[in-house]
């Protein structure tokens, strides 16, 4: 199979087409499967743990057990966000058609269309049993799609909200009281449809991330073999293309150029649990780790391979930017929604951050030419 | 290599306006044009739009895309959606920044193409009167605890034709129906005019096009005798309080960006501004009233103008297959048919404040901008400002064979009621009947060679 498809390859690349030169690139291409798939079955783990922490707390609510589902939640992002480099290309995640994403992570939360808000103790589905009388994964998730685009109220922000609640502290995270979740002398009302609204976003976020996960499981009929089947020059463009796209449009223009321009507390993504940097972190080692073929300790053949063998100088700059841009993030002062108000210290270390992930978007441009490859960025 | 000798050959003949390969034509933007012919096609800057001045539009991207959410919420930035609305984004109905479409199958919601209402009579600016309870735009959905105005759908009816050369086509004629309207029946005379949403490309473009060059273009009392009498539309410009000249929308029905942006934040998400004040709930619609707001406006003034800059700076694509034989071919027809008497293939754009971007470039539109009667079956029947109920503006062809790319359909005409561009062609009337009759009588091969040269665009 393999040698017939290479063939052809050559064939095409005798008419001036596609896969010459990139010869090498094959074991990259492999390796980056490999690591897809290893951190989509780290972060379906970590969720799993959190379902456990969820249903736990839920069957005996009490505030240890909510602080160590909030705990677990925090836990379930950090492989996530290290997932995000993997978007962009119309992958199993971003797919047009069935791909999750939109149900994962959508952003911003449609707050009072799932549950009480400052301002209206009767808001949301949570408190409309007349309008949903009984709460499921289908019929919440059903809810969501309806007419394609609607109100965001499923995924890790649904939950995050529903473990923390709306936050109104300057200096810290939302302060939901577990007695929100007590179905006897529980605070606000409907305690058991919150419970069971809970429940439900959760189950639901487990089968999407098992859906992708199974779409880049080695060996199957699926995504991540047909990746490595298709020629060496298409596969790098949709690696670089989701590089470039996270580092240049998603973070630097939407997560925190727009952030930063709009200087309003809580226009940040995990804005109930104060928890954004981590999330920008998880998205810079994200970038990172596909430019190095690396996931945690394990490190096998990345871009940084191939680019070193054809132009030195242009990998030491990479992979330099890349840490670059690791530390930048990591320096700006949490949370996040107090950095994008603070003249004199938060706001120039998230401009710093925001010129790393730049400077790391046109040298991924670079190293996309020197490849051969032609990348459209936003 | 055998496209250079033609192309040669072709030049060897002298003709580059209405034949042969003009150089540049291709580069239908401009400098803006970019180079992708993929699903993100239409959602990119300006290839010229460079450094620090790509930033903003980043963010205006960012807003364009944000769902808005119910107030009160702690994004308070983006809360203020509806009480009742069309849907919570922009990109919802301008998906990937390209063009909606009516709903693929008859259970689905409409997403992509909305409804404009009105009664007879003529408003204080000049434009058409809202029905009164229901006011100028039908809000099939809302936010919970507040009712929907109700329900929409479209029913279609098969209407056979015949080319010239004998083979049969059919067309699909819609019918729109109501239910479960919240408020009782429409007003008396109720006008309804259903319109998709239009993809974003070179917008900037088109606003930065001088007034003079449109008035230079309409005809209005036919004067040359070719039956096609284009006109411009002048419209209320709410920022001067005075009239201008319409560009935007289907009936050429806005003035400027900033207005088109900010009437459809209220009039399909729902969202105040301060062009547009007052949240569109009329008298009948008490809950309307009576909900919270995200602040008054609901969107602030920068990020309006974010968004208008967003729309003035996404470019149009480079053309592809521009000098095979048979699209060189396509558009010889194309000219011959008189198609390019509205759709004006080549204009010379003006100085857009600000914008140096999209000023003075040589673009490749293929409109005129000008309102133009489209005979009773297309007609609406709705009064919009100077246009009339059987006029609209002639669409941009730009980007339009990269439709099914991006959008993954190929529904065209105001309503998508056209399944490809054969059926678009065919249901031209009036200023478009003697286009819409050389196209019928052509041999399938020179039809073949038109719809080719229209997916090249």
């Amino acid at each position: 199979m393999k040698a017939a498809l290479r063939l052809s390859l050559v064939l095409l690349a005798a008419c001036g087409g596609d896969d010459s030169g990139l010869d090498d690139a094959a074991p990259v291409i492999e390796n980056y499967a490999t690591i897809v798939h290893a951190s989509y079955q780290e972060t379906l783990t970590k969720a799993a743990a959190m379902k456990d922490a969820i249903d736990a707390f839920l069957a005996n609510p009490d505030a240890a057990k909510l602080t160590a589902a909030q705990s677990a939640w925090i836990a379930a992002r950090e492989p996530y966000g290290q997932t995000e480099g993997y978007r962009f290309y119309d992958g199993p995640i971003d797919d047009p058609t069935n791909g999750p994403e939109g149900r994962m992570n959508s952003w911003p939360l449609d707050e009072a269309y799932i549950d009480y808000v400052d301002g209206n103790a009767n808001a949301g589905i949570i408190n409309d049993p007349v309008g949903f009388p009984t709460l499921t994964k289908e019929i919440i998730s059903a809810q969501n799609e309806k007419g394609a685009e609607e109100n965001i109220s499923t995924g890790y922000h649904a939950i995050e909200f529903l473990l923390w609640g709306q936050d109104f502290d300057d200096n810290g995270p939302g302060a939901r009281p577990h007695t929100d979740y007590l179905t006897v002398g529980g605070t606000n009302q409907h305690q058991d449809r919150r419970g069971e609204y809970l429940a439900s976003v959760t189950e639901l976020l487990i089968d999407d991330l098992t859906f992708v996960n199974d779409a880049w499981s080695p060996g199957g009929a699926n995504y991540g073999t047909d990746f490595q089947a298709i020629d060496n020059r298409e596969a790098l463009r949709r690696v670089l293309q989701g590089m470039g796209s996270l580092s240049g449009s998603e973070l630097t223009g939407e997560r925190m150029g727009t952030a930063l321009d709009n200087r309003d507390q809580e226009d940040e993504h995990s804005c109930f649990s104060d928890n954004t940097h981590r999330d920008l972190r998880g998205n810079a080692l994200s970038l990172q780790n596909i430019y190095l073929g690396r996931l945690g300790s394990f490190d096998g053949p990345g871009l940084d391979e191939i680019v070193a063998a054809r132009d030195p100088a242009l990998d030491a700059k990479m992979k330099e930017q890349v840490a670059a841009s690791v530390a930048a993030i990591e320096a700006i002062p949490m949370p996040f929604d107090q950095a994008i108000m603070d003249d004199v210290d938060g706001r120039v270390k998230v401009e710093a951050a925001i010129d790393a992930l730049k400077a790391q978007t046109d040298t991924t441009v670079e190293v996309a030419t020197l490849l051969g490859i032609t990348i459209n960025l936003e | 290599m055998k496209d250079l000798a033609l192309i040669a050959l072709l030049a060897a003949c002298g003709d580059n306006a209405s034949g042969g390969y003009e150089p540049g034509e291709e580069l239908a933007g401009g400098d803006t044009t970019v180079f992708d012919e993929g699903a993100n096609a239409f959602s990119l800057a300006a290839r010229n739009l460079i450094g620090d001045r790509r930033d903003k539009f980043f963010v205006g991207n960012s807003f364009f895309k944000r769902a808005w959410v119910t107030a009160p919420s702690s994004t308070s930035g983006v809360d203020g959606l509806g009480p009742t609305f069309n849907a919570t984004s922009c990109a919802a109905c301008h998906f990937k920044d390209g063009r909606g479409a009516p709903p693929q199958e008859a259970d689905e919601q409409f997403l992509g193409l909305l409804i404009r209402l009105s009664v007879p009579g003529v408003a204080a600016d000049g434009g058409p009167v809202g029905d009164p309870s229901y006011g100028g735009q039908f809000n099939h959905k809302s936010i919970l605890g507040v009712a929907a105005e109700g329900n929409s759908t479209v029913t279609y009816v098969e209407v056979p034709g015949v080319f010239g050369d004998g083979t049969a086509y059919s067309l699909r004629k819609p019918t729109y129906e109501f239910t479960e309207l919240a408020f009782g029946p429409f007003g008396d005379g109720i006008m309804v005019s259903p319109r998709v949403g239009p993809a974003m490309i070179g917008l900037g473009l088109l606003e930065a096009v001088d007034e003079s060059t449109l008035v230079a273009l309409a005809d209005e009392d036919d004067a040359d005798g070719d039956g096609i009498s284009g006109r411009v539309n002048r419209v209320f410009d709410v920022r001067t309080q005075g009239a201008k000249i319409g560009r935007f929308g289907w009936k050429a029905n806005q003035p400027s960006l900033e207005q088109q942006a900010a009437g459809a934040f209220l009039g399909d998400i729902g969202v105040t501004s301060t062009l547009f004040p007052d949240q569109n709930c009329s008298a009948a619609q008490v809950e309307c009233t009576a909900s919270p707001g995200g602040g008054v406006p609901e969107i602030a003034d920068d990020k309006i103008d974010e968004v208008t800059y967003y729309s003035q700076l996404l470019a149009v694509p480079v053309r592809r297959n521009f000098q095979d034989p048979a699209v060189l071919r396509g558009k010889v027809l194309f000219h011959e048919a008189g198609c390019a008497s509205c759709h004006t293939p080549k204009l010379v754009t003006g100085d857009l404040a600000q914008i140096p971007e999209v000023s003075r470039q040589t673009i490749f539109p293929f409109s005129d901008l000008l309102l133009h009667d489209m005979g009773p079956e297309l007609a609406d029947g709705r009064p919009d400002f100077l246009a009339t109920g059987n006029e609209w503006r002639t669409p941009p062809l730009w980007g339009i064979g990269l439709v099914e790319v991006v959008n993954r359909h190929t529904n065209f005409i105001h309503d998508g009621r056209a399944r490809d561009f054969s059926e678009a062609i065919l249901w031209h009337g009036g200023e478009g009947e003697a286009a819409r009759e050389a196209y019928r009588m052509m041999p399938e091969r020179d039809r073949d060679a038109m719809i080719r040269f229209l997916e090249s665009l």
